[in-house]
Formats: C-alpha cells, structure tokens, sequence
C-alpha cells in the first residue's frame, strides 16, 4: 500500500517521462484557464471587496452570447465586438441595478447578490439560447485547430495548438493588464480604490464609473476565458463548473493577488492533474479532481491564512 | 392596538426572561402551532404535504442549522449540502445494519455524525477567516460527495450507486418508505423540527449562544474578555452540523425516499444558504420565512402560466423559475439585507405603537 503511494507513481513518471510531460503540459492549459477566472475574480475583489460568484457564469454568458451572435449570421469578429457590447451592457445594469443600491452592506450580502446575478444569468441565458451543448466557433475566429507532434525521449508529446494559442492569448491579456493597472490613471484609480475606498473618494476617483470599468474588464476576461475553454470542451452551462476550481485558485493565491491568481492557477491545474493520472485513478477511483485543487488550498491555508501572495491580515480590535 | 404591549408588567426575573415576553407574540405562536399541528393536516391535500410543507420544514430546519453557524457564530460555510448527506447516509447506514431500530432514534442519532465530520472541517476555522473560511468548506462539500459515490459500502454496494428508503415501522405504523402516508411523516418531520426549534432558541439565547454573538461580532475583542475561541467555534460547528444531519436525514428519509450523491452537491448548499439570508441571518424565526419564500414561489411560479392559460414549455417555465428567483434574492436584499425577520420585526414596531406614529 505504502509503495503504492510512495514510489509506484514517481516510477511511472520516470519510466514515461513523454507521458509526464503530455500531462504537465494539459494541467498548464486548464491551470491558465482557471487563472483566468481567478483574474477576474481578484480584478473586482480589489476594487470592491465583492466577492464575484458571477464570474462562473459570465464567462458562460460570454461565450454563449458570441456563438449565439454567430449562428444568427453576424460574421465572427463582428460577434466579438457585439459581445463585448452586451459584457458592457451588463457590467453597467449590475452596478446601476445590484450594487449602487448595496453599497457598504455587509461582505456576505453582496457575495448573495452575486450569487443571485448567478441565477438570474443562468436561467436568462438558458431562455434565450437553450440548455444544449454548443459548439464554439474556433476556427472562425481564426485559432488554429491542428497539433503538433513533438517527440522527446522518443516518445510523444501532442500539443494542440488552439491551446498554444489559448496560452499565448492568456499571458497577453495578463501582461495588458499589469501595464494597464500599474501604468495607467484608470487602473492607478482602481488600485486606489482597492486601498481605502474613502480616501480615494475624496480624491476624486468616481466608484461608480470604476465599478462599471472592472466589472466590465471582468466581462472581457470572461470572454477570452470563455472562447479559450469552449475550444476544449464546448460551449454549455457545465462550463460553470470551472467557477469553482477558480475559487482555490484564489485561496492558494491569496484573494488580492494578481500574481497569487497566475501561479495559483497554474499550481493547481498541474498539480490536480498529476495527482489525478499517478494517484487518483490507480488508488482512489478516479474523479478527484472535483476536491483535490479546495484540499491543497485548505491545507496550504492552514500554514499561510491569507494565501501565498495574499495580503498580511491584520486585525486590530 | 392589536399589539399594544402597555399594561403587561413583569414582576419577576422569571417572567421577564421568558421565550414570549410578549402576550400577542405567544398568542401569535399559539395559532401558528394549532395550524401547523391540528387545521393544515386536516385539511392539506397529499400534494401539499409533498411539495410545501415537507420539504418547507425540512429547509427550516437545514437553514436553521445553518444559521447557527453563519449568523450566530459569523463562521461562513457552504458545505451545507455534503452535511445533510454526512447525515442521511449514517441515518442509511443504521437502519440497514439495525432493521428493527427506531427510526425517529436513527434519524436523531445520524446527526451526531455529521457533528463530528463538522468538527472536523470545522478545525481550520480557527485560523482562516471570512471568505478563505468560505471556500474552505467548499473543501468538504465537493470531497464528501465525491465520498458518497466512490465508497461503496455507504450505499451497501447498489448497483445504481443511490440509497432507497426501506419501509420502517414504528410503533405499529409505517413512518417511512414508500408504504408510508405523507401525513405520518409531516407529522414525525413537525415533531423533530418543532423540538429541534425549540432547542435552538434556548441555546442561542444562552451562554453558548452569547459566546457565539461575541466570537460573530468581533472574534479579537471575545477572546480578550475570556471566551475560548476554540470552544466557541467547534461548538459551532458541532451544533450546526448536527441539525444540518437530523434535517438531511429527515430529507431523504421523510420527504425524497431516494437520493443519490449528487442530490446533495452545492445547488443544495446554496438553496439553504439562501433560505438563511433571505430569511434572516441571527434570526431563528426568519428561516421559517425564508422557506416558505424559496419553497414555496418555484410551486406558485409553476401554477401561474396555466392559471391565466399561457402556454409555456415546462423547461422554459423552469428557466423563468430560475431567473425569478434570482432576481428576487437580489430584490430582498436591497430592500432588507438583513432578511425577512428584520421586516417582521419592524411590521411589529409599528403595530406596537399603532396607531400613532412615534
């Protein structure tokens, strides 16, 4: 049983080093992805303590909304920017709609309303473009499809390269966002904002239009999170599901950390899939991906309470 | 003048620190109890019984347990649903290991064991706090339904991987199972959660029950003035979870007969977390409330598009369900965050001094 655990799975893993590699490099692709919705998650948790369940579904909402404009015949690019309209069109309706009315309720309220924009995306969005399975639109946005074929140690490594791209896309948007938060007014007054919100206030930085900025910088996110997913999997309301593997993300991450999200995802995107392929299936029946990312995190919370890259908590009385 | 409390004076300590202070809030009760114990099962059809007042107290009952946690004890969980099935499977495990046990007994020992798996994932409360404590019980909410389909022994190998109600008799009359009346088990559902209330409401309202408003308010500032966080939290924990595993026995047992692991995965959670909020966080009376809302709107939605002859698909109706419901957790909380008992409470203010302003 201890061999089992303790030395079977590294053998393997020397005794297949392509097989190692082909895993590693699929945990890394679902590890951006999940750093993606994290993003997005750390983006509005920053600027307004709130903590966005809805990012789950909007990047389900995005990606319905470009394939539905699609199959209407609007041509592919087109659809892009039509998404992003109605990603604005909703960033704005939330903060006019749900938040303006909450501001400075509790935390776990807003994370309610949150939850209930969940709920009211999902039940909208499956009226308008049903609950089926969805194919996304991959090559007409022009992503290429093919693989290719590597061969190290003699073995054999696919790479597909709407993943490569999905990558490529993904590091991007995270480099655009850095230099944007860091480097621009609108992403220093957001920064500020997340710092003390009166003082910003008092500056002169509007909440409102901050509000509207991130959650729609959030809606952007979820397209490209949406479009990179749906290539693998298709587009449908399971994509959901990748919701919550974002949230250990941000715990392992830390929940205010830019940095936290990236390496947080990446973590645990390789790590759940090694300990799925060596350990999982042979020993547990397969499946543990569903707990093992929330695990990690607990466990690594139990050490550093505010996350790897999180901020210091400081509590005074 | 219906509620006017003048004239009602207290003479002793006793009477001052009675569950109803207040005549008109006892008399209140008192009709309450008559409906829900002699006029609605006289008079409820088999499909109310089914889908309102089943199924309305057992969500009280959950979110009651729930609200022990998160709006006594400030401790944010959203593992509710893997509990309830921590305590369905041990009420399965018992019955089928023991036929010929109680099964008000089994149902009310099962709790026990969702306390201690509650203690358990309760232990890294001490150190995380707020949403990272949050997502910590999403730990135990997606690993224990992992546990309920992939450990065989807990559905006793079946080949469809759900556990089905045996039929269990109980002093001559079949309680549960599907020879069992729906009248039988609403009155055994009433009994457990009416006791259950009851407990609650004089432990919230006692020292633990303080030590747990001081640990919610400001856990630095109790531990200062002596209170054991320890303690406080893991009684929490162990509290909660044990109503949340009398009220998942009672779910499976009383109300579906059957359940597989899915049935208990994080939709329920948040059905219960809604329930808490809506209805009132720190609020024994407002889960009723809340359930009745989250329960009872899916059934009314779905009896309105064929009341005014609209024809709509059924799967569509579910949809607008979904949407309406949402929208109208958004709706209540705008206008009352902190839940339908607080609205009930102010209702009661202004009865109070009625007619007159102030």
């Amino acid at each position: 049983m201890l061999k089992d655990i303790l030395i079977t799975p590294f053998a393997d893993m020397i005794a297949a080093p392509d097989f190692l590699m082909q895993v590693l490099w699929e945990g890394l692709v679902s590890g951006i992805l999940y750093a993606l919705i994290a993003l997005g998650f750390v983006l509005i948790f920053r600027s307004s303590r709130i903590f966005n369940f809805a990012q789950g579904i909007m990047v389900v909402f995005a990606a319905l909304t470009l394939v539905g404009l699609y199959e209407l015949g609007v041509p592919a690019w087109v659809s892009v920017i039509l998404t992003l309209v109605v990603m604005f069109i909703l960033a704005v309706s939330i903060e006019k709609i749900v938040l303006r009315p909450l501001v400075g309720q509790p935390d776990i309220i807003l994370f309610m309303a949150t939850i209930g924009i969940t709920l009211f995306l999902i039940g909208f969005g499956e009226i308008i473009f049903g609950g089926e399975n969805k194919i996304m639109i991959t090559s007409e946005l022009g992503i290429p499809t093919d693989s290719w074929v590597l061969e190290p140690f003699g073995g054999l490594l696919i790479l597909e390269q709407k993943d490569v791209t999905a990558v490529a896309v993904a590091a991007m948007l995270v480099a655009g966002l850095l230099v944007f938060l860091n480097k621009t007014r609108m992403g220093r007054a957001i920064r500020a904002l997340g710092d003390d919100h009166q003082a910003a206030l008092s500056v002169g930085i509007s909440l409102q239009t901050i509000w509207v900025l991130v959650w729609f910088i959030a809606g952007i996110i979820a397209l490209v999170t949406g479009i990179a997913w749906g290539a693998r999997a298709g587009v449908s309301f399971a994509l959901e599901v990748i919701a919550y593997k974002a949230l250990p993300v941000l715990m392992l991450g830390g929940l205010e950390s830019i940095t936290g999200a990236i390496i947080g995802g990446l973590m645990i995107g390789m790590l759940e899939k090694l300990f799925e392929i060596y350990w999982g299936q042979p020993l547990l029946g397969g499946n543990t991906e569903t707990w093992f990312a929330f695990v990690l995190a607990l466990i690594v919370l139990l050490f550093r309470p505010q996350g790897l890259f999180g901020e210091k908590i400081i509590e005074r009385v | 003048m219906l509620y006017r409390t003048a004239g009602q004076f207290k003479t002793s300590y006793i009477k001052d620190q009675a569950l109803f202070p207040v005549r008109q809030d006892a008399i209140l009760l008192m009709i309450i109890l008559a409906f829900a114990w002699v006029i609605m099962p006289l008079t409820a059809s088999e499909f109310t019984f089914q889908t309102l007042l089943i199924p309305i107290l057992i969500y009280s009952l959950a979110a009651m347990g729930l609200n022990i946690l998160t709006g006594f004890a400030g401790q944010l969980s959203l593992g509710t649903g893997a509990f309830m099935g921590v305590g369905a499977y041990a009420c399965y495990k018992m019955i089928t290991i023991i036929p010929e046990m109680n099964p008000v007994v089994a149902i009310l020992l099962s709790g026990f064991f969702s306390a201690g798996i509650g203690v358990v994932f309760g232990i890294p409360s001490l150190r995380i706090k707020g949403f990272y404590l949050a997502i910590a019980t999403l730990a135990a909410q997606f690993f224990l339904v992992w546990l309920f389909e992939k450990w065989a022994w807990l559905y006793n190998y079946n080949a469809s991987g759900a556990i089905q109600v045996p039929n269990m008799d109980m002093f001559g009359i079949t309680v549960g199972g599907p020879r069992a009346e729906s009248i039988t088990q609403y009155y055994v559902v009433l009994a457990i959660v009416s006791l259950l209330t009851v407990l609650c409401i004089n432990l919230t309202r006692g020292n633990l029950g303080r030590t747990w408003k001081a640990t919610r308010d400001m856990d630095i500032a109790a531990e200062l003035i002596g209170i054991n966080l320890m303690k406080s939290k893991l009684t929490a924990f162990a509290v909660s979870s044990y109503v949340i595993g009398v009220a998942g026995a009672l779910f499976v047992f009383m109300w579906r007969g059957a359940a597989e692991p899915n049935l208990f995965d994080i939709p329920l959670s948040f059905r219960v977390l809604f329930i808490a909020i809506i209805g009132g966080l720190g609020s024994v009376m407002g889960n009723y409330l809340g359930a009745i809302l989250i329960v009872g709107l899916p059934v009314v939605l779905n009896t309105v598009p064929e009341a005014i002859g609209l024809d709509i698909k059924s799967a569509t109706v579910e949809h607008l369900n979904i949407m309406i419901v949402g929208s109208l957790i958004i709706f209540f909380l705008i206008i009352e965050p902190h839940g339908l008992a607080r609205l009930w409470a102010l209702i009661r203010e202004k009865l109070i001094i009625w007619p007159f302003p102030h």
